[in-house]
């Protein structure tokens, strides 16, 4: 074939380890590529730095669990590029990256994307002056560099990330001001369904969580049922008001405010490859449509991890290992039986590993002004596009997103649309009584990461591997 | 069907499409657009909007230079400026050896009578585009050349026709041509839609298009790409292009460079789709870098292939059927129809309701495209 590896794998996390190593276990040729410079995803970051100091400490047991992965990782003699990113795909399957100012293309026998999530945009009023950040970025900060704010801190949102952070924070000694749960009550009833389930299928996970929840309250200023939050202030963040959904509202002193409303497949790289999507009811968010091993509808391109749906790291690795072993068949290693064998227990650790999704996704579901935000809402940071001004053009007619995109611009910036695609698609739905699904997203146009001039220019048809 | 009395059923919601709607509505005719898609969803949306007569074939000269006029009364025919600035285009010869090209190219237009064009030493060009490297030796300009933005022009264009009375239907396209009677009866899908005179501007999609009424008409297609960087300060204002490298090169009003030249992508005519080679476009890339050295650390923002149909010798067609009475073909504009958008729609009203129009279209008959196949 094209004498370029086996599996080429997008992304260093859980999924994309995992994969490599159950991959190289079969014997194949395994290269991955990532974009922070050393192993571990988001979760993981900075791992084997870290592992040793009080830091991993502070982050708790699932991140130095981490570590053990990635050891194994890196012992199963996969190749490694860091710090490269991949800005293109084609069928084939055929990867464009970028790494030391230079682009060039792969070709491999299969692809395994395990480029994992994003946050969910949550554009409110005042969400772009300084002092606001999401709590993921802010995850970073701690994870890379032990970064700790140094004023008090306002923390608004939903999901397990947001209490995880709330507990590492105050672990390492940050200071927080308070925490606005923006959980609607309504999510309980629909929850508590999922409750028995979650409680069997994953009880320790179910006890943690509690935990948190538990030593914030007892901790730290904790208000509930927030409705509507919106950030105030001149050059920068001064106050955050808030309004209950008991109408219970006041305005508070805020220097940072760091917010969350759950996570989405990343799926920029699915959307340029021409893949199939479909719409994840359950999570809000569209996904690759997918076979039970992770292929999408490109042959050879396989999803694994969070950018096929939420499930957290210990389902994206059994994830990661599904579509390796797969790769692995397809490509003579195992026979159907053998990977029917294989397979099955890795599926059972999955469902348990996924036991408690129901649950999760029932009682962290977003509030309503998370999809369709006041109309005074920037939408598109990028290119200062408001919500008002997406609404006057749906009037116009019944507008495609990529209509709306050409004749205002939203998602033309650098971002390509990431931060805006849902709200545009969330503000046309709710305003012409169509659902987010019927509308769409906007066209991808390439490359769906920023690449340079000079990275552009480097690349020529000497640059193909091998 | 019992849809509103109509004069003229334009296929095709473009800015050719939009152009000619508005001048057959303002001589009182009615008019419905037909778009398949929405309004500017190709060519006309994805185009670099070059208003460019420089190295314009000797051909399109005529009605070139007229549509400059229109062009610098832009804001009084459709109300708004569509963000067209006439900072100038130039063509530059990098290498000595390059500016023969632009020397010979002088002495044709000027022997055609034009005197728009003008050869400029490398201190002129470099007082024009100072942020140029300055090995280029030498440039061909004309000064009152420029560029627009075309979703301001298809806003403008589309505003003014709406104005006088188009009706646009988007997400309506031709499945079918009949005649009934002395009318042309056009079907999209499950709608219908009759009148005396029907325009086939339907870009790519025009050999279809002219097939239902019996033309065949031989044509290609073209997927030029187009890049466009992160916002930077002004760099320059005249649009550059080169002698020898398929390059375009401008800044626009918001900040972003746009980098075109008319290389190509591929192109899925059926399933409307149009790829980016990433290969053939790192051309344009190294192009941009070599002249403006300081764009190399740039962030690529956009990329993307537009589609449109192409002549076999790159003008356009514009004119009546060879075999449809009441049938007028506009297309096969190779990649440089965007400057010519208002007189097009001016020829064709002219077309239309004189019957015929002083203006220079002999070289763009359908005819000349299928003699040359019968030849072949
Ligand atoms: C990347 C690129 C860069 C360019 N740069 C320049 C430039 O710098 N300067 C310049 O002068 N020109 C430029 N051009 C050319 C210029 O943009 C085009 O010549 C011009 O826009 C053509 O307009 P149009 O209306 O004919 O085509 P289009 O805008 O393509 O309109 C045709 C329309 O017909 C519709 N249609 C097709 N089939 C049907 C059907 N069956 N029923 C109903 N509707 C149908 C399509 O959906 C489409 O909207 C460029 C073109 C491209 C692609």
């Amino acid at each position: 074939m094209t004498g370029g590896p086996d599996l080429l794998i997008v992304g260093a996390g859980p999924a994309g380890m995992s994969a490599a190593v159950v991959a190289r276990r079969h014997g194949l040729d395994v290269l991955v590529v990532d974009e922070q410079s050393a192993p571990g995803g988001q979760i993981w970051r900075n791992i084997e730095t870290a592992a040793d100091t009080s830091r991993a400490g502070i982050l708790g047991k699932a991140y130095s669990d981490g570590a053990d992965v990635v050891r194994r990782f890196r012992a199963s003699g996969a190749g490694y590029l860091p710090g490269a990113r991949v800005w293109h795909l084609e069928p084939g399957p055929r990867a464009f990256i970028a790494q030391n100012g230079v682009a060039r293309c792969i070709d491999a026998n299969a692809i395994l994307l395990a480029t994992g999530a994003q946050e969910r945009p949550l554009p409110f009023p005042g969400w772009t002056l300084p002092g606001v950040m999401t709590v993921g970025a802010a995850q970073i900060l701690l994870k890379s560099s032990g970064q700790i704010p140094d004023e008090p801190v306002w923390i608004a949102g939903t999901g397990p990330l947001s209490l995880l952070y709330a507990i590492q924070l105050l672990k390492a000694g940050g200071r927080i001001a308070g925490f606005l749960d923006t959980a609607p009550s309504a999510n309980l009833a629909g929850a508590f369904r999922e409750l028995a389930g979650a409680f069997l299928g994953a009880p320790g996970d179910m006890l943690k969580g509690f935990g948190w929840l538990m030593a914030l309250r007892r901790q730290v200023r904790f208000i509930g049922n927030v409705k509507e939050i919106e950030a105030i202030g001149n050059e920068a963040l001064e106050r955050l008001r808030y309004i209950t959904a008991n109408g219970r509202s006041a305005t508070v002193d805020a220097r940072l405010l760091f917010v969350h409303e759950g996570i989405v497949p990343t799926i920029h790289p699915t959307l340029a490859l021409g893949c199939k999507h479909i719409w994840n009811a359950a999570q809000d968010s569209f996904a690759p449509d997918l076979d039970t091993w992770g292929e999408t509808s490109v042959s050879d391109v396989f999803v694994a991890g969070d950018g096929a749906r939420i499930g957290g790291a210990q389902a994206a690795c059994h994830l990661g290992e599904l579509a390796a072993l797969r790769v692995a068949a397809k490509a003579g290693r195992l026979s159907r039986a053998q990977l029917a064998a294989v397979a099955a227990p890795v599926r059972k650790r999955l469902k348990a590993a996924l036991a408690i999704r129901p649950f999760l996704d029932r009682l962290y579901r977003p509030r309503s002004a998370v999809f369709v935000p006041p109309e005074a809402t920037l939408v598109c940071r990028c290119e200062e596009v408001s919500a008002a001004r997406i609404l006057e053009q749906a009037a116009a007619g019944r507008p495609d997103p990529n209509q709306v995109k050409a004749f205002t611009r939203a998602g033309m910036g650098p971002c390509q649309g990431r931060q805006c695609s849902y709200t545009v698609a969330s503000l046309l739905a709710a305003k012409e009584g169509r659902t987010v699904p019927d509308v769409g997203l906007y066209r991808v146009r390439p490359p769906f990461k920023p690449i340079t001039l000079a990275e552009l220019a480097a690349l020529d048809a000497g640059a193909v591997i091998p | 069907m019992s849809g509103p009395v109509l004069d003229t059923i334009i296929i095709g919601g473009g800015l050719m499409g939009l152009s000619a709607g508005l001048h057959l509505a303002r001589s009182g005719k009615r008019v419905a657009i037909l778009e398949k898609s929405w309004v500017g969803r190709h060519a006309s949306g994805a185009s670099a909007a070059g208003v460019r007569t420089l190295n314009r074939a000797l051909e399109e000269l005529p009605i070139s230079l007229e549509a400059m006029d229109m062009w610098r009364n832009i804001e009084t025919i459709v109300g708004d400026g569509c963000g067209f600035h006439s900072h100038g285009q130039v063509m530059v010869a990098e290498k000595r050896s390059d500016v023969p090209v632009l020397e010979k190219r002088l002495a044709k237009t000027r022997n055609a009578g034009c005197g728009h064009e003008e050869l400029i030493d490398r201190d002129e060009l470099l007082r024009l585009v100072p942020a140029l490297s300055p090995y280029c030796a030498a440039a061909l300009i004309v000064r009152t050349d420029g560029a627009a933005d075309p979703h301001r022009t298809l806003r403008a264009f589309r505003r003014s026709a709406e104005a006088a009375g188009v009706t646009i239907h988007e997400g309506c396209g031709v499945t079918a041509i009949d005649p009934l009677g002395s009318d042309w009866r056009v079907r999209a899908g499950e709608r219908e839609f009759v009148a005396p005179t029907v325009v086939n501007m339907a870009g790519a999609w025009a050999k279809t298009i002219a097939a239902m009424v019996g033309d065949d008409i031989p044509l290609g297609h073209k997927a030029s790409m187009m890049i466009v960087t992160e916002r930077v300060a002004p760099l320059l204002k005249p649009v550059v292009s080169l002698v020898g490298r398929p390059l375009s090169f401008k800044q626009t009003d918001q900040g972003t460079l746009v980098i075109g030249g008319g290389l190509q992508g591929r192109a899925d005519i059926e399933a409307e789709q149009s790829f980016v080679d990433f290969m053939e476009l790192s051309r344009s890339a190294r192009a941009v870098i070599d002249l403006f050295p300081t764009t190399g650390s740039l962030r690529i923002v956009r990329t993307w292939a537009g589609m449109e149909a192409k002549t076999s010798d790159l003008l356009p067609v514009i004119g009546p059927s060879p075999r449809a009475a009441g049938v007028f073909h506009a297309f096969g504009f190779s990649g440089h129809g965007f400057q010519l958008v208002p007189i097009v729609g001016a020829i064709m009203a002219d077309l239309i309701i004189a019957g015929g129009t002083r203006k220079q279209i002999a070289s763009f008959t359908a005819e000349r495209l299928m003699q040359r196949q019968a030849v072949a």
